[in-house]
């Protein structure tokens, strides 16, 4: 009896002790919801931003990194050393860097990346951010030396990109699948359709991840994420996709609602070659007759800061030029009418699947509506808005979020879809290309900025805003998104 | 039998033909290029050819249809363009949930329907098939993604008794697999059931009407008997018509629900795959499925044959 007694009485012990143990420490594990699913697992050769939200920074790494405000900080290089010309990079690697494979990190493969990423054949959906590169050589292990062609301001912004991080020879064979890197945490499995799993990287050179898993769960119904998420089976959702719910989440004590902004600069782009929209008369009327602050809270239910040219307004070198399309149908009328055009005109309005071009497009026809333009909706899936729309250069208007940091530059490209030729423009950025002093540059972008937003190039709506919830006990996730990541090197679970 | 089961081949074999042909034909017309959508809008036009050639969609349509012919024969699916791996392995993969849940909803749907058709042909008239019928009527009018969103209210959101939605694999063990796949099923039954509740119900009581069933009645077996031995047995025929094509429906047809509770099932992979315009995921996996139905018919006719000996002599 005595020893059945003192039985029970250990075992309740270990009970207790067991469940206080699982109470007080924090837990070390996380699952992130996300909508969209990466296709494969190569940075290197995809333009699918999913891509990067589950790798960037947490298993690949480049020359430089982008840190959760957007600036750029040293990453895989150590420092960097810039010739008097602007045209050689001396990159100082750091030392005793191992890829999740068990290989060292050195010079030869940042040659390897780099001449991947401009071969002929190389498949890198951002080929252009190499193409000043004339030459990558490998001063000894720890040492890359890139010559480039003309000097490239932007160059070390531009290796901070998810297709500049750096992968091996030896494991670029299987990278779709089995992706290997250099980051604190190493891929771990793939349940196509469902999850990716990262575990943590204990040989990692920087400081380690305070997380040891991390598994991102692909959920792209938004009523699905809901669910999800008042369930508590996910931890955290980056991009959650109803912004119409996050109030709900807001007053709920168990999760935190991030609010932040993103590099999508959200355009009602316009072919600039197509009559009448050729004419800038026509373009400042449309411009005039859009109403923004009724497009983000109709279509984004109120999150997203507006824009007046094609630049994110968290950048130090942001102007705002709202004033130059501020909301006036009077005025758009009476400049339709200068423009010839008193009766208003017809034309094509191309919406791609995201709800801010399908419910912005709504709202957009009937403020155009409202000065005498009739538009034709037809909703495209991406791939058809691709071909008609990007390729095809067969529309009259568009709705779309460009997203890629820093591309203001493709208005310097005559042959870019809303085909927006101005010579001036394209002066303004060779100046730039060529310009690393601080001050110079922000002159230029911002002389770059009045001359679109003038030109009334495209209808220039908002800023898109990066809606992220997690669990209040989660901390050191992203609120903004200078880049689309994931970076979960520095979160961690409080008590 | 046996030229019956041979007759029913050769129309199986060309069936399958003709929908390659289709099949491959629709899919190619829609516009849309995969190597453009997978580089997105910065890419160079350089770049795009150069992933068409690594994608092999640099060769004419015929040659590329006789290569996708040639290797279904061998059974070999093609590879992703989208996640480059194998077609069968990642259709293989996904029917270890979509098969499970068409048949676990398949078992369940026919467990309500059964009895509760025989019950309300039985006792027609009375309460119990008044109130049978009122409920399928509500079964057949309830969309099952609105009933699925209000399962995962109550149990997942409310009652915490199962997560939301997602899929733990097999390898987490049979009951945690079962678990997920619990309130899914009940969801894609119950419409299921409600329809084949009242096909039952109608069948039962089209055959009660039958001179053999008076006879029978006459020669003096029980109602319950007549209703067991007669007219269930020739019931069956439409039912079965009804079984077989709600569980082709079941295999793909889960896709909303698929995406409602996050499940990663076939009907997903092929929506996924006409929106990256994956065209070998696309025409594979609709061929595997056209395969599939053809498969259920030919197996539910022969099951008419076995139910209904008259027409193995046709």
């Amino acid at each position: 009896m005595a020893k059945s007694i003192l039985t029970h009485a250990t075992a309740c012990a270990v009970v207790l002790a067991l469940s206080a143990g699982t109470a007080l420490a924090a837990k070390t594990d996380i699952t992130v919801g996300m909508q969209l699913e990466p296709p494969h697992l190569d940075p290197t050769s995809a333009a699918a931003g999913a891509i990067d939200s589950v790798l960037y920074s947490n298993v690949f790494e480049g020359l430089t990194r982008f840190g959760p405000d957007g600036s750029v900080n040293p990453g895989l290089a150590e420092s960097w050393e810039i010739s008097e010309d602007g045209l050689t990079y001396t990159f100082t690697l750091r030392s005793g860097v191992t890829f999740h494979d068990g290989t060292a990190m050195d010079a030869e493969d940042v040659k390897f990346s780099l001449d991947r990423a401009r071969a002929e054949d190389s498949a890198n959906a951002q080929k252009g951010l190499f193409a000043n590169i004339a030459s990558v050589d490998v001063v000894d292990p720890l040492t890359a030396k890139v010559t480039l062609s003309t000097p490239t301001g932007n160059f070390l912004f531009n290796m901070a990109w998810g297709d500049a991080v750096i992968v091996a020879p030896e494991s670029i064979e299987s990278i779709k699948q089995t992706p290997i890197g250099t980051g604190a945490f190493k891929f771990d499995n793939w349940v196509q359709g469902d999850s990716i799993t990262l575990v943590k990287n204990p040989d990692y050179w920087g400081t380690p991840a305070k997380l040891d898993k991390a598994t991102f769960k692909f959920i792209s119904d938004p009523t699905a994420a809901f669910a999800a998420m008042m369930a508590e089976d996910i931890d955290a959702f980056s991009g959650f996709p109803a912004p119409e719910n996050l109030p709900q989440f807001d007053a709920d004590p168990r999760f935190t609602v991030l609010v932040g902004s993103t590099e999508g600069e959200t355009i009602l782009s316009t072919n600039n070659k197509q009559p009448p929209l050729d004419n800038v008369k026509v373009r400042q009327a449309i411009a005039h007759a859009i109403d923004r602050r009724a497009i983000i809270d109709g279509a984004m239910f109120g999150y997203g800061t507006p824009i007046g040219s094609h630049f994110a307004p968290h950048n130090p070198a942001y102007v705002d030029l709202t004033g130059n399309s501020a909301y006036d149908p009077e005025k758009a009328k009476a400049l339709l009418a200068e423009a010839g055009l008193a009766d208003g005109f017809k034309t094509t309005l191309k919406l791609p699947p995201p709800s801010y071009a399908r419910r912005g497009g709504e709202i957009i026809a009937a403020q155009l509506r409202a000065v005498g333009i009739e538009t034709e909706i037809s909703n495209l899936e991406w791939a058809q808005w691709l071909e008609q729309v990007f390729r095809g250069k067969d529309f009259g208007l568009t709705i779309v979020s460009h997203t890629e940091p820093m591309d203001i530059g493709i208005y310097g490209n005559p042959d870019y879809y809303f085909q927006y030729d101005n010579p001036k423009f394209r002066e303004i950025m060779d100046e730039l290309n060529v310009t690393t002093g601080g001050a110079a540059r922000t002159e230029l972008m911002q002389m770059a900025q009045k001359i679109i937003s003038e030109d009334y190039v495209n209808g220039y709506l908002f800023q898109l805003a990066a809606l992220g919830v997690v669990n209040t006990q989660v901390v050191g996730m992203w609120k903004d998104a200078p880049t689309q990541a994931t970076d979960l090197t520095a979160v961690y679970w409080t008590d | 039998m046996l030229r019956f089961i041979l007759s029913k081949v050769v129309s199986l074999t060309v069936s399958l033909g003709v929908a390659s042909l289709v099949i491959f034909a629709v899919v190619e017309i829609i516009p849309g290029d995969p190597a453009a959508y997978m580089l997105g809008i910065n890419a160079q036009e350089d770049t795009v050819a150069a992933l068409r050639a690594q994608l092999g969609l640099d060769v004419p349509k015929w040659q590329r249809y006789l290569d996708w012919i040639g290797g279904l024969l061998t059974g070999d699916l093609g590879t992703s363009y989208t996640y480059r791996t194998p077609v069968a392995e990642m259709v293989a993969e996904r029917l270890w949930i979509s098969l499970p849940l068409a048949v676990y909803a398949l078992v369940l749907s026919t467990l309500i329907a059964f009895p509760a058709g025989l019950l309300a042909a039985a006792r027609r008239g009375s309460m119990a098939d008044v109130s049978v019928m009122s409920a399928t009527q509500l079964g057949v009018a309830i969309p099952n993604f609105w009933f699925a969103m209000l399962m995962v209210l109550i149990f997942a959101i409310n009652l915490r008794w199962v997560s939301a939605g997602g899929f733990p694999g097999w390898d987490a063990g049979f009951f945690a697999g079962l678990t997920a796949l619990t309130l899914p099923a009940i969801s894609l039954a119950l419409p299921q059931a409600a329809i084949l509740t009242r096909v039952m119900r109608s069948a039962l009581l089209d055959t009660l009407d039958e001179d053999y069933v008076r006879t029978a009645r006459a020669k003096g077996l029980s109602r319950g008997q007549v209703l067991w031995r007669h007219a269930l047995r020739n019931a069956l025929i439409p039912v079965l018509t009804i079984i077989g094509l709600q569980f082709s429906f079941l295999l793909a047809g889960g896709i909303i629900i698929e995406q409602v509770f996050y499940l990663p099932g076939l009907g997903r992979l092929i929506f996924q795959a006409i929106s990256a315009r994956d065209l070998i995921v696309v025409e594979s996996v609709v061929m595997l499925l056209v395969f599939a139905v053809i498969l259920v018919n030919f197996l539910v006719d022969i099951a008419y044959a076995v139910v209904d000996p008259r027409l193995r002599r046709k």
